[in-house]
């Protein structure tokens, strides 16, 4: 685990219209970490991720990744600059297969390196390669939300942005997803922003934890100090 | 039992122009979400520059080829000038534009090459083939419309199911929001999408120039029953296009053999209201209306 910053979004505003949800933000993922960004609907998590990948357009302020400045680009050029990001509920392609979505996610690499990326999905997700000419709109919402982590995956991304993923899950498959996420920190070294509700499961890989509170930084601290902070839980947490 | 035989294949060979046409309109309706009104006039320009190349070089596969070739431009150029600036307003916008473009187009053809039919050379013979002293009711060039259309379209079904491009063209049909996520630049997308269904409705313009004779308006009864070709398959399936197509070209044939050929533009229009009230979704549907 290096100390360099994978992603740093720097004094950002933006909204949509009207008054700003983020307000001069500004966050530092350092890389092989997961950073979970937590706090109540309306707190600016989702539009902070939408803010990093395109489709919402900072007003002010940069987003650098490996020292390029992203804001105000277009999704898909961002896309191609490695940030990977998984949508609040999900983003599976129900009309294409499981394989058709996993080479989806590899087409801005190489094309010599994508069927290797692609055998070692499978090596790493049996269950997607059981199923690979099953259309993805077969699976259930749990093996969804893997296939389009592991799609995430295939672009072989510098930064990973997590949208709850246990949105809908039941608690054994919330534990299941967040097993894998952090595996894939300890041995990819992957670097991820987590955004979830659920305070207390993002907390428990986390690396450190930022709560947001109506489109400012409530707290930034160690994700295990976080979680201790009994009056900061039941403030901004609850839990 | 031989007039059924001749107007079933008959039907299937117009049908195959209604399909390309189909085909065009499903392009780009997959993509876009636009319902393309000029694709007819696009299809009457590009007709008639191979008329002209073939004037010229006396080569019908020359004009063929160049005919092919300004569709690919026409819908391209098209979609990058005059289409992208309302791709993300309201769908009337579109709808104003692509009327304006057919009417942009055919005026601009009446003024370039005149107002009165030309006669459009076949690439193969047009009389009859018989089996024996059975007449089959369709000539070699009949056959090559068929074949032609359906050529393109396998080239178009590998295309979209073994490539990256086809890939990113679905990915970009169903869900333009995550093929962005994903790195696919989807104006590029788009415009391929144009790009091809010029190339279809400029395949449709040349293979029906013969038996229509060539002028400004001469692709506007075809737009329309190509469009409903393309309503009968349900709007966003390319496979659907194709044999809507040959149901639309056999079941009229039937009315222009038996009835008379003055009712075939009537029952296709009464063909189209019936799907459009009965299964708006089109025939071949079998999942619910997606929600947006």
């Amino acid at each position: 685990m290096s100390d360099a910053a994978a992603l740093d979004v720097k004094d950002i505003v933006a909204g949509y219209g009207g008054g700003p949800v983020l307000d001069g933000l500004s966050i530092s993922v350092r890389a092989g970490t997961i950073t979970a960004v937590l706090g109540a609907n309306g707190a600016g998590k989702t539009t902070l991720l939408r803010t990093i990948s395109g489709f919402v357009r900072p007003r002010r302020g940069r987003i650098e990744v490996g020292g390029a400045n992203l804001a105000r680009r277009r999704p898909e050029e961002i896309a191609r600059a490695g940030v990977a990001h998984v949508p609040e509920g999900q983003g599976v392609i129900t009309e294409l297969t499981i394989e058709e979505n996993l080479r989806l996610g590899a087409l801005i690499r190489p094309s010599a390196d994508r069927a290797a990326a692609l055998a070692g999905t499978y090596e790493r997700f049996p269950l997607l390669s059981d199923r690979r000419g099953q259309l993805a709109g077969t699976l259930s919402g749990g093996e969804r939300q893997i296939l389009v982590i592991a799609r995430a995956l295939m672009a072989a991304p510098q930064v990973l942005l997590l949208d709850e993923p246990s949105l809908g899950l039941a608690p054994r498959i919330v534990a299941q997803i967040m097993t894998l996420v952090r595996q894939l920190r300890d041995d990819s070294g992957l670097t991820v922003l987590l955004v979830e509700q659920n305070a207390r499961s993002a907390l428990g890989i986390a690396d450190r934890g930022i709560v947001l509170n109506l489109g400012k930084i409530a707290a930034d601290e160690d994700a295990a100090d976080l979680a201790a902070d009994v009056s900061l839980r039941r403030h901004y947490l609850g839990f | 039992m031989q007039e059924f035989v001749q107007f079933t294949l008959g039907g299937v060979s117009v049908g195959m122009i209604y399909a390309a046409i189909a085909l065009s309109l499903v392009l780009i309706w997959r993509g876009t979400r636009i319902l393309n009104y000029s694709q007819g006039g696009m299809a009457m320009f590009s007709a008639y520059v191979a008329l002209i190349v073939i004037n010229h070089t006396g080569n019908y596969w020359l004009g063929f080829a160049a005919a092919l070739a300004s569709g690919l431009v026409l819908g391209a150029a098209l979609e990058r000038v005059v289409v992208r600036p309302v791709a993300n307003k309201p769908a009337l916008n579109a709808v104003i534009v692509t009327i304006g473009l057919l009417i942009l187009i055919e005026g601009v053809a009446g003024i370039l090459y005149g107002g009165q039919f030309r006669s459009f050379p076949p690439a193969f013979s047009i009389t009859g083939i018989k089996i024996g002293s059975f007449a089959l009711g369709v000539s070699w060039n009949d056959v090559f419309i068929a074949v032609a259309v359906l050529a393109a379209a396998l080239v178009l079904a590998a295309v979209f199911r073994y490539t990256a491009v086809g890939l990113r063209m679905r990915a970009t049909a169903f869900s333009p929001s995550v093929a962005r996520l994903l790195g696919v630049r989807i104006g590029r997308v788009l415009t391929l999408g144009w790009a091809l269904a010029g190339l279809f409705g400029a395949l449709a313009g040349v293979l029906v120039s013969p038996s229509t004779f060539l002028y400004p308006n001469s692709m506007d009864s075809i737009f329309v029953l190509g469009f409903t070709a393309a309503v009968i398959g349900g709007l966003e399936s390319p496979a659907g296009a194709i044999a809507g197509g040959v149901i639309l070209g056999v079941l009229l044939n039937y009315v222009g053999g038996y009835l008379g050929s003055d009712l075939v533009l009537l029952f296709g229009l009464v063909i189209l209201v019936l799907v459009l009230m009965v299964r708006p979704s089109g025939l071949f549907s079998t999942t619910a209306t997606r929600q947006v």
